[in-house]
């Protein structure tokens, strides 16, 4: 069953009506790859995802999977296998005419289809609740079928429409597991799409983040955290906080931008006109609570807020013209010395932890 | 800025200070059952149970006896005419119950599945009830001057040639009969599949598409099985109308068809109070029966 497809995904457009869900977007993501559209509900991940699966007309645009070009296939013919987000198992048939409805389809003798079935549910651990129907399964068991339903086909590529969000925090963590290991396993590509950065960092071999019909970033996920593209990126990601303001200076390296009524700051990786707005972006947990080596790696500020989180203690600061900035310590280093709420505290950052981010021109 | 802020207004105090009336648990229970349990029991079991014990009075042209007595039953049951009609009630159940199931499926397919905004659909459902708000016997007496020998439909038939002289069978006959219940009743079995195909997991039908299914496929193998209860339901709708009625069989058939409900009529017409109760027992019995089969085949709990 080893036989992935590249999926490649050039200037594809979907416009309902007047309003435009994806604008124009270009991607490859490489055969065998577990790749996650991630973004806020309505940036286009799931027309995206439809849209290479076929329930959806491609308005502009080209979709090729391996060596055919897909773009008027229906969905059977394309070798994707789709899973639906509340998993659409049909309710009036067992576990095994479930799994086994595409082989009916394709008018597959009775016996031939319900061994393959079996064989099927066996590998999914569901044997024993052959003949039982899907209301009668825990939320993880219904998705089990549901994978077993779309890999019978022996697709090239899986397409998971959220496919954790109806399952408790507990079984979303063991189904994540799961559907990794499945993907190890059977080596085909896999594109889930999720509004959680969390679940995509865990999963995917490329994140691609979207953002109002548009591909923000699409890299590893280690790069996608550590050098995010933009601004959405490090605010979506999370655990960075953005600070925008206009270049006042170019240094080695990076440039120094200045906070309207405050600081300024100094990044690197980007360059900048004098004069031009950019944002910047630091990570919440490089932050200390230290007097700065330079003027332009730190500020001083006043606890607006303390959180204690067990390992670690999540503090918010304002000051220096930056409005509610994040910082994650350890909970040995602020107990050394801890401050409250109204303090006014140093803050400083390495030269290393502070990232110019670019800005997309639509 | 000053707002001049209302002061919350008082309880009443002196109401609440009263000790509260007191019921016994199972006092307030049978209260609250006891409205449905009165109307079901005066206007369903009670007129049952008079049926049923007038049905083994005894009876003569004039007046009714209070008896025991079998023989409505075995004349009910032994007479050939009696068979005949229950055949011919039958004949009209059965012929009524597929073509508005036929239709019924359709009507609400299209309504379901294939108008997109759902402002549109309820637009259309409450077209479909318009001819509802006149009676039902206004709609079936118009049909007299459509199908009648110098009618819409003869007069079009012979003015444009296809035919020279008028058709007799249009009306006053079974087919006019049928025609006629099958425009009363439609509805009925619209209503209930609608909205059981309005109940459908619009992603089953992707899934469907996703594994390969061709229109045909998805209709026979999802949209089909997942409507039954609401097939059912229709179906114990026509099927009680039709077994009971008697005006679109006496109207339509112009005298020349019989029904169960119309033989009833004609026996209370004839003061013959016991022998229609008899039949009537007899008619419950049987739609209750087919009822019962209708409910063993489909299961339709999921939709009460």
């Amino acid at each position: 069953m080893t036989k992935a497809a590249e999926i490649d995904i050039v200037s594809v457009s979907k416009i309902y009506g007047q309003t435009t869900a994806v604008h124009a977007i270009s991607l490859k993501i490489p055969a065998g790859s577990y790749c996650c559209l991630l973004g806020p509900s309505g940036c286009g991940k799931t027309s995206t995802l439809r849209m290479i699966a076929g329930h959806e007309s491609i308005s502009e645009g080209d979709i090729r999977l391996g060596t055919k070009v897909v773009t008027d296939l229906p969905p059977a013919r394309r070798g994707t296998a789709m899973m639906f987000q509340s998993y659409a198992l049909f309710p009036h048939l067992d576990l095994i005419d479930n799994v086994a409805f595409s082989l009916k389809m394709k008018g597959v003798e009775k016996e031939e289809r319900r061994r393959k079935a079996l064989e099927m549910l066996q590998l999914m651990q569901l044997e024993p609740y052959a003949t039982r129907r899907p209301a009668q399964l825990s939320g993880g068991q219904q998705q089990r079928v549901a994978l077993a339903r779309a890999l019978i086909t022996d697709p090239e590529a899986l397409l998971l429409d959220e496919p954790l969000s109806a399952l408790d925090p507990f079984l979303k963590i063991r189904m994540r597991a799961e559907l990794k290991k499945l993907q190890t396993t059977l080596g085909i590509t896999f594109v889930h799409v999720t509004h959680s950065q969390e679940e995509a960092m865990a999963l995917a071999d490329i994140v691609v983040v979207m953002n109002d019909g548009r591909i923000e970033q699409a890299a590893h996920p280690r790069t996608v955290f550590e050098r995010p593209a933009t601004a959405f990126v490090a605010r979506f990601m999370g655990d960075h906080n953005v600070i925008t303001g206009r270049v006042v200076e170019k240094v080695e390296n990076g440039i120094i931008i200045e906070v309207p009524g405050g600081g300024r700051f100094q990044a690197i990786d980007g360059t900048g006109e004098i004069g031009d707005a950019a944002d910047i972006a630091v990570r919440t947990d490089r932050v200390m609570l230290a007097e700065t080596s330079a003027p332009t790696l730190g500020f001083t500020g006043i606890v607006q807020n303390v959180e204690y989180r067990g390992s670690s203690v999540k503090m918010v600061v304002s000051g220096a013209g930056i409005e509610d900035f994040t910082l994650i310590i350890s909970d040995a280093a602020f107990f050394a010395n801890p401050v409250k709420m109204g303090d006014a505290v140093p803050l400083s950052w390495n030269s290393g932890d502070a990232i110019v981010l670019g800005r997309i021109t639509h | 800025m000053t707002m001049v802020v209302p002061p919350p207004k008082t309880v009443k105090v002196e109401a609440l200070e009263k000790p509260p009336i007191t019921l016994p648990p199972s006092l307030i229970s049978w209260l609250q059952a006891a409205p449905l349990t009165i109307i079901l029991g005066a206007f369903l079991a009670l007129p049952i149970l008079m049926i049923t014990v007038v049905s083994f009075w005894d009876y003569d042209f004039a007046q009714m006896y209070p008896d025991f007595v079998t023989f409505n039953y075995a004349e009910t049951l032994g007479s050939w005419v009696t068979w005949k009609t229950y055949l011919n009630t039958l004949k009209f159940t059965f012929l009524v119950w597929s073509i508005t199931l036929f239709i019924g499926f359709w009507v609400a397919y299209f309504l379901a599945f294939h108008i997109r905004t759902s402002a549109m659909q309820t637009v259309l459902f409450l077209v479909c009830t318009v001819p509802f708000l006149t009676s039902n016997i206004i709609r079936m007496i118009s049909w007299i001057p459509v199908l009648g020998r110098n009618g819409l439909v003869n007069s079009a038939l012979i003015e444009t040639g296809i035919i020279a002289a008028p058709i007799e069978w249009l009306l006053y006959s079974d087919f006019a009969v049928v025609l006629a219940m099958v425009h009363l009743y439609t509805l009925f079995m619209v209503t209930p599949i609608f909205n059981t195909m309005m109940r459908i997991d619009r992603s089953l039908i992707e899934a469907a598409r996703d594994a390969g299914a061709s229109g045909l496929q998805i209709l026979t193998n999802v949209i089909i099985p997942l409507s039954k209860p609401g097939m059912a339901i229709g179906s114990i709708f026509v099927v009680t109308l039709v077994m009971a009625d008697f005006s679109t069989v006496q109207v339509m058939s112009g005298g020349q068809s019989a029904s169960v409900a119309l033989m009833m009529k004609n026996q209370m017409s004839l003061l013959q109070y016991p022998a229609a109760a008899a039949n009537a027992v007899v008619l419950l019995v049987l739609v209750l029966l087919m009822v019962a089969g209708i409910l063993r085949i489909v299961d339709i709990r999921k939709e009460l």
